[in-house]
């Protein structure tokens, strides 16, 4: 119902290169990065993109490896959609949307390497160091894959390993040693409606798009994991601007990390 | 051997450094946010809206929901697996209780009004914590409401009395430990929350609780100070 009243401005305000709060197209809203802002948490970050506020916590453990790769550590990225943050999440098992964000945003993590899980291991084949990655809303107003994807990296770039004697972790001693992490992915999601592409959308404005495009891009514009959605196919031009639009976005955001 | 000084060198009646803000969360009707030492956390009130599913619904009065949720990253040690666990229902179930007398919930036939509370960080506390947030979130909702509701954590380290005990407290291992939520209606004195776990004999329990009073009225005076902060309109 609300859509037949939205998307109509929606479209009238783009044909003038227009959005309702008055940016461009491709215009992201303004970023606040904090680092370190959880105490109980190994790395930690918040992250604010207008109106929408995420903070992303990195918890340390020590667990086995997957027996298809002995010693490889593992990594673990979980988006909680709290209904805290907006009337539209609910209270229960995760919804098919906090399980689509969790793993686009794993996916750029672990398939750009940007962390060597060769150098998390510890025993092969019996201990190896686990990096629970959890992203939490305080306040949803649209893009949270986006937010959510700059948050963990921006988390992970500040994490320091707990002390660990060989059998157990002392999360109270001081952490010293830095994370690895070599490479910094970030996700830009570009939306498409009727044939304008934006990004960055408002909570209105995320509702009504038809199709949208995720691309996970690292520095040098390379490109480590997409994602499509919406209900709308899109054509291979669109694709190539999308992907454009998204590597120069990547390049505007990893600048302000 | 006795308690002689605080592991954070506080005074045996005085608390860890509070802060509160009322109006935090945009997308929620009403927020807050309270934060007492290194304990933090966010309330979030949506509604009054109508209640679901509909043989639910009370034509006397609404229905008030109240949801404890630690984040994967808040806890000492390990990480906390998402979703709901024995220990967050009972405290969802008390904090309700702690906020139900002040609520005007006659006033809503039929509605829910759902209090989520959220804990970033924790270092004891938490549900004080929660109960005071959620306060500061109905009211900037706007639910009608008789009085704030103030909550603190009492107890014993060894052979003293102390407000506000802090995880290290809690841990404390010579001559042991008792801890005592207490949530207060400040305008009468009334408690909410009270739970004890630990030893403490009745004398204990009565110092400690003129303890908690005293408290409550500094974490009142906070509240209603977010509030203002949110609604006075600047000169």
């Amino acid at each position: 119902m609300r859509g037949t009243e939205i998307k109509p401005n929606i479209l009238r305000y783009m044909d003038e290169n227009q959005r309702f709060d008055g940016r461009k197209l491709d215009q992201l809203r303004p970023i606040e990065i904090e680092y370190d802002v959880i105490k109980t948490a190994e790395g930690s970050a918040r992250v604010k993109m207008g109106g929408t506020e995420v903070i992303a916590g990195i918890k340390l453990e020590i667990g086995s490896p997957f027996p298809d790769t002995p010693d490889n550590g593992a990594l673990m990225v979980g988006v909680e959609l709290l209904p805290l943050a907006s009337p539209e999440f609910e209270k229960g098992p995760p919804s098919i949307d906090s399980i689509e964000m969790s793993r686009v945003v794993d996916r750029g993590i672990r398939e750009s390497e940007a962390i060597d899980t060769k150098k998390l291991c510890i025993t092969k084949g019996e201990k190896v160091w686990m990096v629970m990655v959890d992203i939490c809303p305080i306040n949803d107003d649209g893009n949270m894959l986006d937010v959510s994807g700059l948050a963990a990296i921006a988390a992970l770039k500040v994490t320091k390993f707990p002390e660990f004697d060989g059998e157990s972790i002392d999360y109270k001693k001081p952490r010293k040693k830095q994370l690895p992490i070599s490479k910094v992915p970030i996700p830009i999601t570009v939306y498409k409606v009727a044939d304008k592409l934006f990004v960055d959308p408002v909570a209105e404005e995320q509702k009504e798009y038809d199709g949208r495009l995720t691309v996970t891009s690292t520095e040098k514009g390379m490109l480590c994991a997409m994602q499509k959605g919406g209900d709308e196919p899109l054509s291979a031009d669109d694709v190539d601007d999308m992907v454009k639009i998204a590597v120069k976005k990547a390049d505007e955001i990893r600048k302000k990390l | 051997m006795t308690y002689k000084k605080r592991y954070d060198g506080r005074n045996f009646d005085q608390m860890r450094e509070i802060e509160a803000k009322a109006g935090v969360i945009d997308r929620a009707t009403g927020s807050g946010y309270f934060r007492i030492g290194k304990t933090i956390a966010y309330a979030a009130v949506y509604g009054p809206k109508e209640l679901h599913p509909k043989f639910m619904q009370n034509p006397e009065k609404g229905l008030l929901r109240c949801h404890y949720n630690m984040m994967p990253f808040s806890g000492q040690g390990n990480r906390v697996r998402p979703g709901p666990n024995r220990r967050s229902k009972e405290i969802g179930l008390v904090t309700q209780k702690a906020l139900l007398p002040t609520v005007n919930l006659e006033n809503y036939p039929k509605a829910v009004v759902d209090v989520f509370i959220e804990f970033p960080q924790t270092d004891a506390g938490s549900r004080c914590a929660g109960i005071c947030a959620a306060s500061i979130a109905l009211a900037d909702a706007g639910i009608e409401m008789k009085d704030l509701v103030a909550s603190v954590s009492v107890g014993r380290v060894d052979d003293k009395i102390v407000v506000d005990l802090d995880y290290e407290e809690e841990a404390h291992e010579q001559g042991g430990t008792a801890d005592m939520p207490v949530a207060i209606i400040p305008s009468t004195g009334e408690f909410t929350l009270l739970q004890m776990d630990g030893e403490l004999d009745p004398k204990q329990v009565k110092e400690a609780l003129s303890m908690a009073k005293k408290a409550c009225e500094e974490i009142k005076q906070a509240q209603i100070k977010a509030l203002k902060d949110r609604f006075e309109v600047k000169k």
